[in-house]
């Protein structure tokens, strides 16, 4: 399968008063073009730092960054938003909707980044609802919802603009089980039926299990086993 | 103008905030528009183009009395039908509360000012009778006067030869206005100059000023200049304007009313600057997760930046406006309430606000604007 995404030997370094703390070491990584990977690992490991570094939210200290052919790793801030516009769709585990617009609204915010006509925008917002099951919640605002809910906005939001990859931190860390079970058969949904490429960071072992690989961090660097 | 709905819904996020934000801007901005109207009224000069009466005053300042002398001077001047004058007399009446305006005014006044309605016998009577004083209707009503009554006034500027302060002047007559717009005309008081004149104890031979009534409203301009030509050079220069400027200018001696109107708005705005600045950091400060979450989505540093700014310019634009079209209507209530002053909201005052609007948007949506735009997403977001 081909490959969407190359790690090769990223490196990332934060600066804590004079002190260097490494948080990811020599990583080298490859995800396939509709792959599922579940990134685990116990809190400090590097996880979140990995998948910002995939979603273009940050930029390594050292090696390289590859996606769908495109070097990210060199791209200045301007570049990178633009490129996560067009490439990128995320979820959090807080979902992060903005709480004073309908859903509709909040599914269509990636889209104001294109130049899409207002029908259009919500035309394919409303494709992105139908597609979670919320065509019916369209106008009700973050507060209306459940959390369930949410995290499925949230989704939509994250498909909307048909990105290559979805990039989910801990989506299901603020739900119950049965949400939680719900939330992953969508992605696993999206993955299987819509082929999308979808990476996640959990530490629930269930979450995980919905992914076709897991791969476990530790100490900035990967299991012996993994990759 | 596609990003408008999220810069709209961000300010109705806190309603109750905006709502208050919005309340003192659109009361600064109305206090702006009517002091502004006041300041344009007091600094415009008016043209003397189409004036039918002129007031002739001393050119140095408007409590420095000409001769009488001029008075037979003016009258030979081309273009002059008529002239009449007064002196102000600023006397009180029982309690320095009670304060109204009173003259001194020469016989042929209310042939002078048709608009002051006054019943043939009581005019004639204000002839005959040398103490005589006539006062507005406003006035009479107030003070309970009636035809007939004594009116003693105490002089602050000009006492009595006989010894005391006190002046007591019959009253002869009540006049009205002939426009109900005029109304306020009626709370004043004149009597005779030739009274006046023999009883105080300096400044003899000397008015206040002199109302010169045109024969052609078009020539007002040359017949001004002609006056003004007369007393060139001589110890009493005179300065003839029309009455609005003449009343324009007797305001003005309580001091320089721009730089009160500016020091006003200077503190106004500056006080709006500190709340709203405030306000909009704060608000800002609370989204800095949802400013995170767009940026992450892919809007640019450029776009949060323009966003946040966009919140405070709308905010300054709404609230400017309401309060300058409050302004408008109540620079309007202004002009109906004093006679001679026509105070409005014009272009240019709309344009000073637009400016201020625009200035205090900035002022108060930079700083967060800028913070907003140098967010680190991964840093914004652990804020979550």
């Amino acid at each position: 399968m081909e490959t969407l995404v190359t790690l090769r030997g990223i490196t990332k370094n934060y600066l804590r008063g004079k002190q260097i703390i490494e948080v990811l070491h020599s990583i080298d990584m490859d995800i396939a073009a509709g792959d599922f990977v579940a990134l685990m690992g116990p809190s400090g490991s590097g996880k979140t730092t990995l998948l910002n570094l995939i979603g273009g939210l940050d930029t390594p200290s050292a090696g390289s960054i590859e996606v769908a052919g495109t070097r990210i790793d060199r791209m200045s801030s301007g570049e990178l938003a633009k490129w996560r516009a067009a490439n990128v769709g995320f979820v959090f585990q807080f979902y992060n909707l903005l709480p004073m617009l309908s859903a509709q609204k909040n599914v269509e915010l990636p889209l104001l980044l294109t130049r899409l006509s207002a029908r259009e925008r919500k035309r394919n917002a409303t494709i992105a609802l139908t597609l979670v099951g919320l065509e019916d919640r369209a106008q009700h605002r973050p507060q209306e919802l459940s959390g369930g809910q949410e995290q499925r906005v949230a989704i939509a939001r994250a498909i909307v603009s048909d990105p290559k990859i979805l990039v989910c931190d801990e989506p299901t860390g603020d739900l119950d089980r049965h949400t939680a079970d719900e939330i992953m058969r969508l992605l696993q949904q999206l993955n299987r039926e819509h082929g999308k490429t979808i990476v996640i960071v959990t530490h629930d072992p269930k979450a995980a299990e919905y992914a076709q690989r897991q791969l476990h961090l530790d100490k900035g660097t990967f299991a012996e086993n993994d990759v | 103008m596609k990003y408008l709905h999220l810069i709209w819904a961000s300010l109705l996020r806190k309603k109750v905030r905006t709502t208050l934000t919005l309340l003192s801007i659109i009361v600064a901005f109305l206090l702006f528009g009517m002091l502004d109207a006041v300041r344009v009224a007091f600094t415009v000069r008016e043209s003397l183009e189409g004036a039918s009466r002129l007031i002739a005053s001393s050119k140095l300042s408007i409590i420095q009395p000409l001769p009488y002398s001029y008075q037979a001077q003016i009258q030979r001047v081309t273009g002059v039908e008529d002239i009449a004058f007064a002196n102000w007399f600023g006397g009180i009446y029982q309690d320095r509360k009670n304060f109204f305006a009173n003259f001194a005014v020469s016989t042929n006044y209310f042939a002078m000012y048709p608009e002051f309605v006054l019943p043939a016998e009581q005019k004639q009577a204000f002839l005959t009778t040398r103490t005589g004083a006539i006062v507005g209707a406003n006035l009479a009503q107030r003070y309970n006067f009636k035809i007939g009554d004594k009116i003693p006034l105490q002089a602050t500027i000009f006492p009595h030869k006989n010894g005391g302060n006190t002046w007591t002047f019959d009253l002869v007559g009540i006049f009205q206005a002939r426009d109900e717009r005029d109304r306020n005309q009626e709370d004043q008081m004149m009597f005779r100059y030739d009274y006046f004149d023999e009883g105080r104890t300096f400044a003899h031979g000397t008015v206040g000023w002199y109302m010169v009534k045109v024969s052609d409203p078009s020539r007002a301009q040359q017949v001004a200049q002609a006056i003004d030509r007369l007393f060139i050079n001589s110890a009493a220069e005179t300065k003839t304007q029309t009455e609005k400027q003449f009343t324009l200018d007797f305001v003005k001696q309580i001091g320089d009313i721009g730089m009160i109107v500016s020091s006003i708005m200077g503190a106004v705005f500056f006080t709006i600057l500190l709340l709203t600045g405030n306000t909009m950091s704060q608000a800002v400060r609370e989204r800095i997760p949802e400013l995170a979450v767009l940026k992450t989505l892919g809007f640019s540093n450029q776009s949060v930046l323009w966003l946040v700014l966009g919140e405070a310019l709308l905010l300054a634009a709404i609230g400017g406006s309401i309060g300058l079209l409050l302004a408008m209507s109540g620079a309007g209530a202004l002009s109906a309430a004093f006679r001679g002053g026509s105070f409005a909201v014009g272009a240019q005052s709309w344009l000073s606000g637009a400016l201020i609007m625009l200035v205090l948007g900035i002022a108060v949506g930079l700083p967060p604007a800028w913070r907003a735009m140098r967010l680190r997403i991964v840093d914004a977001l652990h804020e979550l």
